[in-house]
């Protein structure tokens, strides 16, 4: 019953996203006052029906209704409560429905929020938020339901071992919530274009919605890289998997939007430009859907494909792309662009760091298609690997990195570098110094691309960190958005240092070990004192403890674990991880090899943490920017022309 | 120099940037690809010898052989014409299996042996590394050689 209730409240949704779309757009177009009014009555009614089924769902999967048949393919009876509940989003079907949820819960969000929005503003991006729920509800009712029935079966097919983990648990949800939420500036940006209206409240508007996307979008991808480097990865941390790279384009081309969002509402420049970044983010999350979802690409999230899937998302993909390119065609040339900037300015740094970020997504969109397109034209089944990416997508990140420790100190309009130049050297100077010294003492050699990376995380973190100590020294006012920019900032520089230091001084071995014996890697001598049997709710499997110590001090005792999961009867491996500020150690149990010896990995994995802590930096940086009081303010609406038609001027 | 001009260099200056950047990524692109060839290709000769290549297919039943309480592994994968064996030192991914589909990424180092750097299985039991499952699809008696 519980699940036709589920399939019947999607139904429903699917209803009331039609009518957002209905009286949203037709009633912006016809300026039908009382169409409006219904708009937060649909979007509150979605809600309430997708939330429905999705706990309708999330019930079959608590009291193991197995007659589903999308339960009874992802839970079992062992199935511990919290991987019950994570098995909702589990598998694509759920998955999806996690995805419409997410995307329901932000249009709801945005019809709460926006009290200080033109009605007609608001009931356009609503409308389109609603056009994106009511294809991606078509797509789940007609290619994917997950409340199919199924002669019921007396116990599941358990949930993949690999997703039962917490942090795997938190991942998709986060990761999704970003994905999602640059629906969120894309329907702001087609709403601004079908006005044909774009000022700087509009930009003040947008910008609060696009960096919380953003910063769950750092969060989830952050939480992805740290998950595959304790479970996946055997202690790698990013691997340019087609799926990874998926999450990362929308974040490049987010992160490129908030800078050039920031310039339309501080100057009223780059207008265009701001809303082809928001129609490429949204477009680059509707693509790694496809990705994801299709199973054209070699990954392990791949799930088990279906074409006909791929077909209906590569037409949403199709309809969304074209549909706001065309609309971006006929009316982004009435939204000009006023005033100027000199060549040296924080207009030209932002510039140069909105093509930087797009070489960068260039760069992996490349790498990621590549394959695809060579394989439909049977050029050769070929993968691009790790070395493209670390060599490709340094050349245009470099420079990225070094403008932005020099950008912050630029003033808008006309900047006096002189002034800053000098000291900016100096703290470039002394990254230097500071790196070639520790580098020297810690690992006693380094190469110049080392040197070169810790100098430039160095140097920004300084640069950051002065700009919030130069205000409170002259006893300025610090505005959390620029407190939020320089945590955000620091981060990169945090994130910078970590992974040059992590990749260039990484130590893995393959060893094979038997109880009693020891190895020694990079000063730590791994012992390998017993191995034993363990079991848990729904595995089996066995433990070895291991002690580490240096100069005979015991630094750690490990007991890395090789997991069967009983059900689908796949081995797991659960590494043992020894963290630290400045090295993890890393050891992973591989198989046994006869008698009583195993093969392992060791691994030595100095400054990892930084990778991560650099990224939750970022995020925090976010947060605190979109509590400044000026988004707190409600906008003052702006006396708009009759025709919707125009140039508003700010300032 | 007018605004404008000030604005054509930087556009020039993006644009010189964007077409070195791509450069650059076609190249190192040309030099990282590496190609994916089935057993019956490399048995007939069309592998590269001293290149990365992918080889990938069935891990061929009862062929797993190691010297006990070594790294040392070598098997045989098969897409059911021809056979090339496998030889790989270090740990192998918890889904390698005998019969199991594997990519082996590495080179090879005679008609018949491979040496592989990476050895993957892929996470989902039901998933089947495409390309393997469609070296299998093909019929049996295409490119057969005896």
């Amino acid at each position: 019953m519980i699940p036709e209730i589920g399939h019947l409240a999607l139904i429903l949704a699917l209803v009331m996203a039609g009518l957002l779309v209905f009286f949203g757009l037709l009633g912006a177009w016809l300026e039908k006052v009382t169409w409006l009014a219904v708009v937060p009555f649909a979007v509150a009614g979605q809600w309430i029906f997708v939330a429905t089924g999705f706990g309708c769902l999330t019930y079959a999967f608590v009291v193991h209704d197995f007659s589903v048949a999308y339960v009874a393919d992802n839970s079992n009876l062992q199935l511990p409560l919290l991987y019950r509940i994570a098995g909702v989003w589990g598998a694509h079907e759920g998955s999806l429905l996690l995805w419409i949820l997410i995307l329901a819960t932000w249009t709801l969000a945005v019809s709460r929020l926006s009290g200080g929005l033109p009605d007609r503003f608001r009931a356009r991006v609503l409308g389109v938020l609603g056009l994106i729920g009511f294809s991606f509800l078509s797509f789940l009712l007609s290619t994917s339901s997950p409340f199919l029935r199924r002669v019921p079966v007396p116990d599941g097919a358990d949930l993949n071992p690999l997703l039962q983990d917490p942090a795997l648990a938190i991942h998709p949800p986060m990761l999704y919530a970003g994905y999602v939420g640059t629906s969120v500036a894309f329907a702001f940006a087609v709403a601004a274009m079908l006005e044909g209206r774009l000022d700087a409240s509009w930009a003040r508007w947008t910008r609060p919605w696009t960096t919380i996307a953003w910063v769950f979008l750092t969060c989830g991808i952050a939480l992805g890289s740290w998950w595959a480097y304790y479970v996946l990865g055997w202690g790698g941390w990013w691997f340019w998997d087609a799926v990874e790279n998926a999450s990362f384009m929308p974040w490049l081309a987010s992160t490129a939007l908030i800078h050039s969002l920031a310039v339309t509402e501080k100057r009223g420049l780059f207008k265009s430009w701001t809303l082809l970044l928001a129609v490429s983010a949204f477009s680059l999350s509707l693509l790694g859907t496809f990705l994801v979802r299709s199973g054209v690409v070699v990954s392990v999230h791949a799930f088990a494909s279906d074409p006909s899937r791929g077909i209906f998302i590569l037409a949403l993909l199709g309809f969304f792309i074209l549909g706001s390119l065309l609309l971006y065609a006929w009316r982004a040339p009435t939204l000009g662009s006023e005033g100027g900037f000199a060549l040296v300015s924080r207009e030209s740094f932002l510039l140069m760091n909105n093509a930087l970020l797009l070489a960068s997504a260039g760069v992996v969109l490349l790498g990621t298609l590549m394959p695809m397109f060579m394989d439909a034209f049977s050029l050769g089944k070929i993968s691009v690997g790790p070395p493209f990416y670390n060599v490709a997508f340094l050349v245009p990140t470099l420079p990225l990195i070094l403008l932005v420790g020099v950008g912050m100190h630029a003033s808008w309009k006309q900047a006096h570098l002189q002034r800053v130049g000098m000291r900016l050297a100096v703290f470039f100077a002394v990254a230097a110094v500071l790196s070639v010294a520790a580098l020297a003492v810690a690992y006693g050699s380094f190469s110049v691309m080392t040197l070169l990376g810790c100098a430039l995380g160095l140097f920004i973190v300084v640069s950051s960190l002065s700009v919030p100590w130069k205000k409170i020294r002259h006893r300025e006012t610090l505005s959390r958005s620029v407190l939020g920019m320089c945590i955000a900032h620091m981060g990169l520089g945090i994130f910078a240092l970590g992974v040059t230091v992590a990749q260039s001084y990484k130590i893995e071995k393959d060893i094979s070990l038997a109880p009693g014996e020891s190895y020694l890697l990079a000063g730590y001598r791994f012992s390998f004192e017993s191995l034993h049997d363990v079991t848990g709710a729904n595995w089996d499997g066995v433990e070895a403890k291991m002690v580490i110590s240096a100069a005979d001090r015991r630094v750690a005792v490990l007991y890395p674990q090789k997991r069967v999961y009983r059900v689908q009867r796949n081995p797991m491996t659960q590494a043992g991880i020894s963290v630290g500020p400045t090295r993890d150690l890393f050891v992973a149990l591989g198989e046994q090899l006869g008698e009583e010896r195993w093969s392992m990995r060791l691994q030595y994995k100095p400054f990892i943490r930084f990778i991560w802590i650099g990224a939750l930096a970022m995020a925090i940086g976010g947060l605190i920017s979109v509590t400044d009081r000026r988004y707190r303010r409600p906008a003052a609406k702006n006396p708009g022309l009759p025709g919707g038609l125009g140039v508003a001027h700010d300032n | 120099m007018t605004p404008r001009r000030k604005r054509l260099m930087l556009v020039v200056g993006i644009l010189l940037g964007v077409s070195l950047a791509t450069l650059f990524a076609t190249r190192a692109l040309r030099e990282n690809l590496s190609y994916f060839y089935d057993p019956t290709q490399v048995a007939q000769g069309e592998a590269p010898r001293g290149r990365s290549i992918r080889v990938g297919g069935m891990v061929t039943k009862g062929s797993v052989k190691r010297e006990s309480g070594s790294l040392e592994v070598k098997f045989d994968v098969t897409d059911f014409r021809h056979t090339v064996t496998v030889s790989y030192r270090g740990v192998l991914p918890d889904l390698f299996r005998e019969g199991q589909g594997i990519i082996a990424h590495g080179q090879l180092a005679s008609d018949r042996v491979f040496v592989a750097d990476e050895v993957l299985a892929k996470h989902d039991e039901k998933y089947m590394p495409p390309e393997v499952k469609q070296s299998l699809k093909k019929p049996m008696n295409e490119g057969a050689t005896p």
